[in-house]
């Protein structure tokens, strides 16, 4: 293997990117946009070298890069990468060219627009790599800077204010997890992850800090790094900013929003809430649960009364990633407990892992479908102003009908298998959770099929009464994939859970509180 | 009845003086103002000069220093007194004291 | 010929094939999605048939082929192929009303302008059904199982401009699914206690002793067995599935879709799949009744359902007008009837009741669409009426399809799975409600069918669409003469004197003597349900369409609840629905206005806070400074009034103070 700094690559080409389309001040916008998607295109092209040399069998991270940086308070700049990792690296370098391409048409300013958006990407990319929290959380604030701007400027008639309620809910939430890892830190000494995980696996960490405020400090520290991640992800009830700003974001950044930026949220749940604090994360399981349970049937009942498409499916996009939570803290129930297998742990950490893949490609899909309903019709989105699509556009309604069944959770496309583990997992561990949840499924089903029976059956009408083109050569360049990659990892989900399986089996295997 | 010649002296200076106060406060002229002054400051030569000379205390040479320094001293004013009727005259084409008043509060 | 269990995968990827190259063929290709279709079809019945010649060679043994399909921790999910006479019975079933269904399909469907897209999901369904007869794997069952319900619905909605059929088709999908979910948590909690999810394999599957036992032993809520609680679950399922009340309401909307669809899936095929899942996991039903003193026993419960829907279906048939609608309850009766023969305990006269409906009712939905398609679209039996001239060869098929139906004696095969439904009812010791109300619906059925065939093909023509009607082309007539025959043959593989067909599926079957009297029973029951059909509907046929009914004369408010079909639509849309949107709406409001509003309250605190800081500092702070700087300045002005610019002045004041001041040295002495 070569001891070139793989994933400093990863993360820091997209910033070059940025940087170039900042620099080329007389580019063309068709120019700028080739070259922004050569860049995001680099993620994928990287991520499959990190493949080829990727062994699944070691579930500690790999490709590690680790300098000292600022001495004086122990930061260092450490990269490394485990499955979850690569997975979320996988998606990440799939889904940001497609939303750049959804993204392709009509958009002012091409060159900001691509600038912002390789950063949005590269800061992502860090977050999934980072293994210090100093660099972590520096990713973590600087995605939201071109993330702000995407919105506020390309966004709807709300954009502001959506784009202001996120940023600062979102920064309101980070301010109580950045005290929190301040206080770890003047604790413990050190930021890093993995360190941190061990202390808190071997009970040592819950007696420094019991020795530096008291006993009930560590529950403070985990309630504000639990705050920080749950507005991100979001966990209900932490959720009012999102149907907004999905909503108002231009059609490339709400996929990139929903299909990279929410998983952030989870990932920073299993990188360091599980890990660093499995006492205190078990102790308010329960409630949690029933937060989780709430994401997952308040939030598919909110989007059935939802009439603006983009912010349905923004619901949409709550009720599944608390399936994603649900599973973890049905986890974190039952660990500790007598009765409950390993294996269903296992299954219920596969399914987040894989849900959250799914989702990203699914939900970005859909994001991307409800984009060219607006593009054709002069930015109508109303669950009522169409009517009969599937008449007019027949082609666009087969690969926005499949991307909506892979949000349904049909078998044989991607998003059942998750869901699946999912159900087993939880049910195996706290079986009526999994009967709850149960309903969120009724419901996405009944929003879905709503949707698409006022949409794309019926007679045509209102906005689809006129020309209506079918998918355009521009426009399967961004369905194709995505459907393609449903289909495929509907039928063989082995292609991920390789990569994932002896990571989520050795999580499974020592569920025992310190 | 009659003066010792410091009281001579003294109603001379006073004369002067009085001479100078009054050219000074009833020209317009600045130049013949400044004339008064110097007659004024004269007068007060005068007195130093006498107040030596037929003083208690004749020391030597303390008055003529007195005087040579406010001679010099009064030289140095009239050159600056001049030079600022000079820069006046340049502005308002007339060198009469009481249009001169632009400073005022 | 034969066909190992290695390769019994191909039975549903011929299919599959086709809905692929279906997907993908332009509008025009009408021959080649069709062939495809039919090809793959025809050539998956031959495969069928060598596997039943595989299945046959030993009629007790479950041949398995298992494989993984990914890792899971330190297991693995695995799914497999499972080869025994029932698979084998129903791949042959299915794939052979299929094929003929598919032939029809060619010339009714021939002028619609999505043909291709037809024969695709055709093609579609037909591979997640037969997905289901092969698996081994609950998983797997399910993930065909859902696959089927999918292309139900694209087919029911196959006329998706229609709002109606649009309507019917997500009906239909989301009382399916709701059923599903019970499906799904018996699944789940089947893999959670038994750690497994394959049917057979070596000792370790489901439905093996092992797994049995130990379900049957451990009791859950309610004291019931978990076996039973999982069996009832799965049993929802089914009853979604199957049409069984109370999730039936969506079977009849379904014939919104094209007839053949109805045929095929809403009929023969995909409806059945609930009788053929609770006879797939039979042992699991039935383990709890080794245990005498259960609270409730699973089948208890599938008996009684079954025999409700059985009557429920036959009841509100009676007062039906649609064709399609008359022939839909009648399959939620009979598949009520399947479910009554399970809950009593003999899979077997289900199964075979099953596959003789499915020739049977296939048959007469095909007949009606030939009807259909001859009178231009019109499927009001009231608008119809003297076809049995014109439509020669789909009267007679009819009236064989209707014989079998109501169980006319001997000669039609569903008399003899009738008869072995209701000798099973008979002898279930439990009850003999489900048996009385079997024997109920045997009336109805032959009187509601005696009405139909007396309303459309006889009397006269009461419309111009029926007078216009002309028998339909060979490519439709052929496939109803051989459904025909085998309505009629397929009778006497079953019959109590050659029980084959209950030997084959079941080798401990051993038929019980004393039918005699049951039998006479029920051709009595028959002849009173056709004669009095006759007296009502035959005797004086209807003159004009707009006539009423005999029955509507006599009781209406009877007739029009039962044409309202009992008002169940009404009670979910005023029960289920009203909840559903009530806690849309709540879900909603609590968004809008609790959680958003508690963050914007808080916005507003931090805006309020901001204001306040803002005002103290510009108000007493910054008002502080300035109001001192503005007291120097203006008393600063006060003073420089005093230089005036007057530069005599200033002398004089000079002078004057020196006189003052020699006037007050002179006048205040020496020193």
């Amino acid at each position: 293997m070569s001891t070139l700094p793989l994933l400093s690559l990863v993360v820091f080409t997209p910033f070059a990117g940025a940087a170039g389309l900042g620099l080329l001040r007389g580019a063309s916008p068709a120019a700028s946009r080739a070259l922004a998607l050569i860049f995001s295109l680099s993620t994928l092209a990287l991520s499959l070298v990190l493949l080829g040399g990727f062994d699944p069998a070691r579930t500690a991270p790999q490709f590690v890069e680790r300098h000292a940086w600022i001495a004086a308070l122990n930061v260092n700049y450490s990269l490394g990468l485990d499955g979850l990792s690569l997975l979320l690296v996988l998606l990440t370098g799939i889904v940001t060219p497609v939303a750049l391409l959804a993204s392709a048409k009509a958009e002012r300013d091409s060159r900001l627009f691509g600038a912002l958006f390789l950063m949005l990407q590269g800061a992502a990319l860090g977050v999934f790599l980072a293994l210090d929290f100093f660099p972590w959380f520096l990713f973590w604030e600087l995605s939201l800077v071109p993330a702000f701007f995407l919105i506020k400027l390309w966004g709807g008639q709300g954009a502001t204010r959506a784009a202001y309620q996120f940023v600062i809910y979102t920064i309101g939430g980070s301010a109580f997890m950045l005290a929190g890892f301040a206080a770890l830190f003047v604790a413990t000494g050190t930021m890093d992850f993995n360190t941190l995980a061990q202390l808190a696996a071997d009970g040592s960490l819950a007696q420094k800090l019991a020795a530096f405020g008291g006993g009930n400090w560590t529950k403070v520290i985990f309630l504000g790094v639990l705050i920080g991640l749950a507005v991100k992800v979001p966990l209900w009830p932490f959720h009012t900013w999102l149907p907004p700003a999905y909503a108002e974001a231009p059609t490339g950044a709400s996929m990139f929003l929903t299909g990279v930026m929410s998983k952030m949220g989870v990932y920073g749940f299993l990188r360091i809430l599980w890990p660093i604090f499995p006492g205190p994360l078990h102790d308010a399981s329960c409630w949690l649960l029933a937060l989780a349970l709430g994401g997952v049937v308040l939030g598919a009942w909110s989007a059935m009364r939802q009439t603006d498409l983009k912010r349905m499916v923004a619901y949409s996009s709550i009720n599944h990633l608390s399936y994603c939570l649900l599973a973890l803290f049905a986890v974190s129930y039952a660990t500790g407990r007598a009765g409950p297998s390993s294996e269903a742990a296992a299954a219920a950490l596969s399914g987040t892992l894989l849900q959250m893949f799914n989702h990203g490609l699914s939900a970005a899909a859909l994001f991307a479908c409800v984009g060219m309903l607006e593009a054709r019709t002069g930015g109508k989105r109303g669950l009522h102003e169409f009517g009969g699509v599937r008449t007019a556009a027949p082609i666009f309604a087969g690969l926005c009908g499949v991307a909506m069944f892979s949000s349904l959770g049909l078998p044989g496309l991607n998003g059942f298998v998750g869901e699946f583990l999912i159900f087993r997992g939880v049910f195996g561990l706290n079986a009526w959770a999994a009967a709850i949840a149960c309903l969120g499924l009724l419901a996405t089903a009944l929003f879905l099929l709503t949707f698409w029976q006022r949409v794309f059956h019926g007679p045509r009408a209102g906005a689809t009464t006129g020309v209506f083109a079918d998918v355009q050569p521009g426009e399967y360049l961004t369905l194709v994939p995505l459907v393609a990659l449903m289909l495929v990892l509907g039928v063989a989900p082995h292609l991920l859970t390789r990569l994932i399986n002896p990571l989520v089996t050795a999580w499974a295997g020592h569920l025992t509180l310190p | 009845m009659s003066l010792s010649p410091l009281q001579l002296c003294l109603l001379f200076s006073s004369a002067l003086f009085c001479v100078g106060l009054i050219g000074a406060l009833s020209r317009s002229n600045t130049i013949l103002v400044l004339l008064g002054i110097e007659l004024m400051l004269n007068a007060a030569n005068i007195n130093f000069i006498a107040f030596w000379r037929f003083g208690p205390a004749p020391a030597a040479g303390t008055g003529v220093v007195f005087v040579l320094f406010s001679i010099a001293v009064a030289a140095a004013e009239a050159a600056v007194g001049l030079a600022l009727v000079i820069a006046v005259y340049r502005h308002q084409k007339n060198i009469r004291l009481q249009e001169a008043n632009r400073l005022k509060g | 010929m034969n066909l190992s269990v290695q390769y019994l995968w191909l039975i549903p990827a011929l299919p599959l094939l086709a809905a692929g190259i279906g997907a993908l063929t332009p509008r025009s290709g009408k021959a080649i999605a069709a062939g495809a279709t039919i090809g793959a079809m025809g050539l998956a019945f031959v495969l069928s048939c060598g596997a039943l010649v595989t299945a046959l060679k030993d009629p007790a043994a479950h041949l398995v082929a298992n494989f993984t399909w990914f890792e899971l921790g330190h297991s693995a999910v695995r799914l497999g192929w499972l080869l025994d006479p029932l698979t084998a019975l129903m791949c042959v079933m299915v794939t052979f009303v299929g094929l003929l269904i598919f032939i029809f399909s060619t010339g009714y469907m021939h002028e619609d302008a999505n043909f291709t897209r037809f024969f695709c999901f055709l093609s579609l369904f037909a591979a997640a059904m037969l997905g289901i007869l092969i698996a081994n794997s609950l998983l797997l069952l399910f993930i065909s199982w859902e696959l089927v319900g999918l292309a139900s619905y694209l087919l029911i909605g196959f006329w998706f401009h229609k709002p109606a059929a649009a309507a019917a088709a997500k009906k239909a999908f989301i009382t399916t699914r709701i059923g599903d979910l019970g499906f799904l948590l018996g699944m789940l909690w089947l893999s959670d206690a038994t750690g497994s999810l394959l049917f057979y394999d070596a000792g370790k599957g489901v439905l093996e002793t092992s797994a049995l036992t130990a379900l049957v032993t451990q009791t859950t809520v309610g004291g019931l067995a978990v076996s039973t609680a999982i069996g009832l679950l799965l049993f929802c399922g089914a009853a979604g599935k199957s049409g069984q009340f109370p999730l039936h309401v969506w079977l009849p909307d379904a014939m919104e879709g094209p007839t053949p669809v109805s045929a095929l899936i809403h009929a023969a095929t995909m409806v059945a799949a609930g009788v053929f899942l609770i006879a797939r996991v039979y042992p699991l039903m039935s383990a709890d009744q080794a245990i005498a003193t259960a609270p409730l026993h699973a089948l208890s419960v599938v008996a009684a359902i079954g025999a409700i829907t059985a009557l429920l279906g036959a009841v509100i048939a009676v007062a039906q007008n649609d064709i399609k609608r008359i022939l839909a309850f009648s399959t939620v009766s009979q598949l009520g009837y399947m479910m009554l023969a399970l809950g009593v305990g003999s899979w077997v006269a289900a199964i075979f009741h099953l596959l003789t409906h499915a020739f049977f009712k296939a048959l007469l939905f095909l007949a009606a669409g030939s009807v259909i398609h001859a009178a231009h679209h019109e499927q009001d039996i009231r608008q119809l009426g003297g076809l049995k001239g014109p439509l020669k060869v789909t009267f007679a098929t009819f009236a064989i399809g209707m014989m079998a139906l109501a169980g006319v004696p001997f000669v039609f095969s569903g008399f003899w799975s009738k008869e072995a439904i209701l000798h099973a009812a008979h002898g279930w010791n439990v009850s003999h409600l489900p048996f009385y109300a079997g024997l109920v619906a045997v009336v109805l059925t032959a009187f509601y069918m005696t009405r139909l065939v007396a309303e459309a093909f006889f009397g006269q023509a009461r419309s111009p669409a029926s007078e216009h009607a002309h028998e339909s082309p060979a490519v439709m007539t052929v496939p109803l003469v051989l459904l025909a025959i085998c309505a009629v043959l397929l009778g006497f593989l079953g019959t109590p004197y050659w029980p084959w067909l209950q030997h084959t599926l079941d080798p401990k079957f051993h038929s019980e003597p004393g039918g005699g009297g049951l039998m006479v029973t029920s051709i009595v029951l028959v002849a009173l349900g056709i004669g009095s059909g006759w007296a009502v509907y035959g005797r004086r046929l209807r003159a004009k369409a707009s006539a009423p009914d005999p029955i509507e004369a006599k009781v209406p408010d009877l007739f029009a609840a039962l044409a309202a079909r009992l008002g169940f639509d009404e009670l979910y849309a005023a029960t289920v629905g009203r909840l559903n949107t009530f806690l849309a709406d709540a879900a909603d409001v609590f968004d809008r206005y609790i959680w958003d509003g508690a963050v914007r309250l808080l916005a507003g605190l931090g805006q309020f806070t901001g204001n306040v800081t803002r005002e103290t500092d510009e108000n007493l702070v910054n008002g502080g400074f300035d109001a001192t700087s503005e007291q120097l300045k203006s008393t600063a002005k006060t003073y420089s009034r005093a230089q005036t610019g007057d530069t005599h002045g200033y002398l004089m004041l000079v002078a004057l103070g020196f006189v003052l001041l020699v006037l007050a040295v002179m006048l205040g002495g020496t020193r």
